[in-house]
C-alpha cells in the first residue's frame, strides 16, 4: 500500500450538481471515488496511475486501484469503457497489439509488471486468464489442462495426472469428463469448454485469475455453473473479472469497480456499490437507468 | 408525396421480379458448374475408356480382298461414308486392320475399303503373338519344335504343349535378364569403383606414389575376381539361354509363309477367337500386369512402364518432402513473425507471381543452378576422379534429386499461399489463450497454430503434388530420360541414388505419342499411360486427403 495512496489525494470537490459522466464525456478529468474498505484489504495487484493509448486514442486514463487478495473483484461499465483493455494490460497481452503505448505501472505482489527487466513469459505464468469465447486448444482435455506445465517441460506423468485432476475438480468439471480425458476438448459443450479453460488457468496456480466476460457466450444454465464456480474460487484465488451483467457482478463478486470511458468512476465493496453507492451516477448505472 | 412512393412494393413487372428473386442467377451459376464438371468428367471418361480398352484381346479377322490377297488382324478403326471414299469413288466405308508381321509385309496397319472385301471370317486358331522385337505377329500355329524336331503337330496339340512349356521358358528368360542386369551391373560398378580409386589416388598423391601402386594392385585384384565371377555368370546365363533356344514354334501366316518363332521371343500369345469372357479377362489381366511390372521394349511403344511409374512416384514424393518444410517455414515467417508493411506485401505479391512463371523457365533455372552449378561443384569436390578419369559427371547432370528440387521450387508458391491462408484461419483467440498460459511465440506456433493449420497445409501440398506429378517441360531438362532402366531407388547400396536419371510417365506420353516410329501402334499406349498417370495422381491425392481428414477430425473445432 505505498504508491496507491499518493494518487488518492482528496479530489477537488466538484459541485454536487455536476454529472460526472457528462464531465468525463466532455473530456474533463474527474477523480475516482474509492471506498475506504477497499484500501483496508491486502492487495495482490496494484494498478498505479495507468494510462494506455491505442495509437493516438487514449483508452485508459490514470487508473489507480488495488485488487484485494483472495477476493473476487468485478469490473463493470458500458461497452468500450476499457474494462477488457485494463484486464489485458495486467498480463501484458496488449503487448501483442502494435501501436499500444502505456504510462504508469502495475505491481503484482510488489513486482513491477511493466519493468523492462520483467520477463513477460514469466509474468504470464503467474496469472491465469479466461476469455470471452471458450478457446480450448485443439488437443485432448488432458493436454489442455496441463498445457502450462507442458510448455515448462514437465514430463512426469504422476505430476501431470495430479495437476489435471486437481484443476478439473477445482473447475467443477472432473465428474463430467473423468472418463474421457483423452478425447478431444473440442467435443465438449460451450459451458464445459469454458470451465475447461478455467481449469487450464488454475492449473498453473496463478497469483491472479483474470476472467474476461467468462459467461457472455454461454446459455443461462452454463452461466449458473460458471458463477457457482467463481463463488467456489473465492478465498483460494484472487479473481479480477470483467462482466456486463449486473446481477452477475452483485452475485459473484466481493468488490465492484465502475468504469466509464477509460476512467475509474467508483470502486468499493459490491454490497455498497449496489445498495448505497457514493455517486448517483453509479447508482443509475447499476440499477439499469443508464448504459 | 408522389404516387410512385405510395405504390405498393410488390407491384412490379414480372421480369424485374424474376431478376430480384435471383432465379436466373441460380440457373446461371448452376449451369456454369454443370458445364465445367461435364467437360472434366468427359475428358476423364474418354481417357479411362480408351486407356482401359488397349489391352482387351480383340478378335482376329481374316479378310480376303477381291485381288485374292488375304489379311489377318484386328480391326482397330472404321471410317464410314463420304470422306473415306472421296478419292476412290467407292461407296461405303473402310476399315483399319492391324496386320502386324512388319518384317514380312513392311507395314503394321492397313486401310481396307469395304467394297474391296470379298469375304470376312474369324478363324478359330488365329493367334496373336507379342514378340520381344519386331512388334506383333499374327498367324496360325502349326507345330512346336524342340531342337528342330517336331514335338507336337497340329494347332491343338502344339498350342497345348506351348501353354505347358512357355511359362518355364519365360522364367528362364527373366532369370537371365536379371543376372545380366543386376549381377553383371554390380560387377561393372565394382570395376568402375576400383578404376576410380586409382584415378583419385593419382589426383591426390601424383602418378608415381605408393598410393597409386596400392590402388592399382587392388584394381588388378578386382579385375581378376570380376573376370572369374562373370565367367560363372556366363555359364549360368548360357545354360538358361541354351535351354530356351531349343524351343521354337512354327506358324503359318495368312499368306502361307512359314515363320518359326523362338519361344523365348514370344512374350505372350493368345487366340482371341477361341476365348470366352473369362479367357479374355485373363489375357487382359496378364497384359495389364506386364504393362505395370515390366520394362519397356521397342522404343517404349511396347512392354511395360514400371521404371516410369517408379520414377514418377519417387520424384513426386521426394518433391513433396522437399517443398513441405520450405513452404511451411517461409509462410510461418511471413504470417507469424514478419511485421506487416510494404516490404511484406511486396514479398507476398512476388510469391504469387512466381506461380505464374512458365514451368520451362524453372527447368532452365534448375539445369543451370542445380545441375551445372550445385551439381558441378559437388562433382568437383567429391567426385573428381569420375570427372577426370571417365569424363563423366555424377551430380553435374540431370538426376532425381535435381528434378525433385526443381519441381519443389515450381510448387513452392502454391504451398506458401495455402499455408499462409491456413495460418490466417487459426483463430486469434487460440494464440491469445496460449500466450496467456505463458507460452512463448514458438511454443504457441508449434503446439497450437501448426496442428490447427495442418489440414490446410495438407491441402496446399495436395495441390502441389498434383501440379508437380503432371509437369513435363522442366523435367526434360533436369533428369528425365527416354529410357533409364536403372531405378533411382533400388536394392543396391546405398539404395537411393539421387544422381540417377529416371523415367517419368508424363514424359513417356510425349515420347510414345509423338516420337515413336510406329505411332499407330503406340497410340493406344498413350491413352493407357495417360490413364495410368491420372490414376496415380488421383491415388496420391486420395492418400493425402485421407490423412487430411484424419487431421481435421483431430484438430479443427466444430461449430457450437
Amino acid at each position: 500500500m505505498t504508491g496507491a495512496d499518493d494518487t488518492r489525494q482528496p479530489a477537488p470537490p466538484l459541485p454536487a450538481t455536476t454529472d460526472r459522466l457528462q464531465a468525463v464525456a466532455s473530456g474533463l478529468n474527474v477523480p475516482s471515488e474509492v471506498h475506504e474498505k477497499v484500501l483496508e484489504e491486502t492487495p495482490v495487484l496494484e494498478i498505479d496511475r495507468f494510462n494506455l493509448w491505442y495509437g493516438t486514442k487514449q483508452a485508459l486514463h490514470g487508473i489507480s486501484m488495488p485488487i484485494p487478495h483472495n477476493q473476487v473483484t468485478a469490473l463493470v461499465g458500458p461497452s468500450g469503457c476499457g474494462k477488457s483493455t485494463l484486464l489485458r494490460s495486467v498480463n501484458r497481452l496488449n503487448d501483442l497489439v502494435q501501436s499500444v503505448q502505456i504510462t504508469g505501472d502495475m505491481r503484482l505482489n510488489g513486482d513491477s509488471i511493466y519493468d523492462p527487466r520483467m520477463d513477460v513469459i514469466d509474468l504470464r505464468k503467474r496469472m491465469g486468464m479466461v476469455f470471452q469465447k471458450p478457446n480450448p486448444f485443439p488437443m485432448s482435455i488432458y493436454e489442455n489442462v496441463v498445457y502450462s506445465l507442458r510448455i515448462d517441460g514437465e514430463r512426469n506423468r504422476g505430476v501431470l495426472d495430479e495437476v489435471c485432476e486437481l484443476s478439473l475438480r477445482g473447475a467443477a468439471l472432473w465428474d463430467e469428463v473423468k472418463d474421457r480425458l483423452h478425447d478431444s476438448a473440442l467435443g465438449l459443450s460451450g459451458g464445459q469448454q469454458q470451465r475447461l479453460c478455467i481449469a487450464r488457468a488454475i492449473a498453473a496456480e496463478p497469483e491472479v485469475l483474470l476472467l474476461d466476460e467468462p459467461c457472455s457466450a454461454l446459455d443461462p444454465i452454463a452461466t449458473g455453473k460458471v458463477e457457482d464456480l467463481i463463488q467456489e474460487l473465492r478465498g483460494r484465488y484472487s479473481v479480477l473479472m470483467v462482466t456486463h451483467n449486473m446481477q452477475q457482478a452483485s452475485r459473484a463478486s466481493d468488490y465492484t469497480a465502475f468504469m466509464y470511458l477509460g476512467r475509474l468512476i467508483e470502486y468499493g465493496p459490491t454490497s455498497d456499490i449496489f445498495t448505497k453507492p457514493m455517486l448517483k451516477e453509479t447508482e443509475s448505472y447499476v440499477t439499469g437507468r443508464f448504459g | 408525396m408522389s404516387f410512385s412512393r405510395r405504390r405498393r412494393r410488390g407491384v412490379r413487372s414480372p421480369f424485374s421480379n424474376l431478376i430480384a428473386q435471383g432465379e436466373p442467377w441460380v440457373w446461371l451459376t448452376a449451369g456454369s458448374l454443370a458445364v465445367a464438371s461435364l467437360m472434366i468428367a468427359g475428358l476423364l471418361v474418354f481417357i479411362a475408356v480408351r486407356g482401359a480398352a488397349t489391352f482387351w484381346p480383340r478378335p482376329l479377322v481374316e479378310v480376303c480382298l477381291t485381288g485374292g490377297q488375304c489379311l489377318l488382324g484386328e480391326v482397330t478403326d472404321r471410317e464410314r461414308g463420304e470422306e473415306a471414299t472421296v478419292g476412290s469413288g467407292q461407296t461405303g466405308g473402310s476399315q483399319l486392320i492391324r496386320t502386324a508381321n512388319f518384317e514380312l509385309t513392311g507395314e503394321h496397319f492397313r486401310w481396307v475399303d469395304d467394297a474391296a472385301v470379298e469375304s470376312t471370317k474369324r478363324p478359330e486358331w488365329a493367334t496373336a503373338v507379342e514378340r520381344l522385337e519386331g512388334g506383333r505377329f499374327h498367324g496360325y500355329p502349326l507345330r512346336l519344335l524342340r531342337s528342330g524336331e517336331t514335338v507336337a503337330e497340329g494347332p491343338a496339340a502344339a498350342w497345348d504343349e506351348y501353354r505347358r512349356i512357355h511359362p518355364e521358358v519365360r522364367r528362364r528368360y527373366a532369370r537371365a535378364v536379371w543376372i545380366d542386369r543386376h549381377q553383371r551391373g554390380e560387377l561393372q560398378r565394382e570395376l568402375r569403383a576400383a578404376r576410380l580409386a586409382v584415378a583419385s589416388a593419382r589426383l591426390e598423391a601424383g602418378a608415381e606414389s605408393d598410393l597409386v601402386a596400392a590402388a592399382k594392385a587392388a584394381e588388378q585384384e578386382v579385375i581378376a575376381r570380376v573376370a572369374e565371377q562373370s565367367r560363372e555368370l556366363d555359364v549360368m546365363t548360357n545354360q538358361l539361354r541354351d535351354a530356351n533356344r531349343e524351343w521354337s514354334f512354327e506358324f503359318r501366316t495368312v499368306d502361307d509363309q512359314l515363320v518359326t518363332l523362338p519361344l523365348e521371343e514370344m512374350v505372350q500369345a493368345w487366340q482371341p477367337n477361341r476365348l470366352g469372357l473369362f479367357g479374355k479377362l485373363s489375357v487382359y489381366g496378364s497384359r495389364w500386369w506386364e504393362f505395370l511390372s515390366d520394362d519397356p521394349r521397342e522404343a517404349n511403344s511396347a512392354g511395360g512402364v514400371f521404371p516410369a511409374i517408379w520414377g514418377t512416384v519417387a520424384m513426386t514424393l521426394i518433391m513433396a518432402l522437399l517443398v513441405a518444410p520450405f513452404g511451411v517455414l517461409a509462410a510461418l515467417y511471413l504470417r507469424e513473425y514478419a511485421s506487416s508493411g510494404p516490404l511484406t506485401s511486396i514479398v507476398r505479391i512476388a510469391i504469387n507471381n512466381l506461380a505464374g512463371v512458365p514451368s520451362i523457365v524453372y527447368g532452365a533455372f534448375g539445369l543451370g543452378f542445380f545441375c551445372y552449378g550445385l551439381g558441378g561443384n559437388i562433382d568437383d569436390i567429391f567426385f573428381r576422379a569420375s570427372l577426370v578419369a571417365d569424363n563423366q559427371p555424377t551430380f553435374g547432370t540431370g538426376g532425381l534429386l535435381w528434378a525433385a528440387l526443381t519441381l519443389a521450387l515450381l510448387t513452392l508458391p502454391v504451398v506458401i499461399v495455402a499455408t499462409e491462408e491456413a495460418l490466417a484461419a487459426v483463430p486469434n483467440s487460440m494464440r491469445e489463450g496460449s500466450y496467456a498460459c505463458g507460452a512463448s511465440k514458438w511454443q504457441t506456433i508449434r503446439r497450437i497454430v501448426l496442428p490447427r493449420a495442418l489440414p490446410g497445409i495438407m491441402t496446399g501440398l495436395i495441390l502441389a503434388m498434383a501440379r508437380g506429378a503432371g509437369e513435363v517441360a522442366p523435367l526434360m531438362l533436369v533428369g528425365v530420360k527416354k529410357l533409364a532402366l536403372d531405378l533411382p531407388i533400388d536394392g543396391s547400396f546405398p539404395f537411393i541414388h539421387p544422381e540417377r536419371e529416371f523415367m517419368h510417365l508424363a514424359y513417356l506420353i510425349y515420347d510414345v505419342g509423338f516420337q515413336s516410329p510406329n505411332s499407330q501402334a503406340a497410340q493406344p499406349m498413350v491413352f493407357t499411360i495417360t490413364f495410368l498417370l491420372v490414376t496415380i495422381i488421383a491415388l496420391l491425392n486420395i492418400a493425402a486427403i485421407f490423412i487430411r481428414s484424419r487431421l481435421k477430425r483431430r484438430y479443427v473445432m466444430q461449430q457450437f
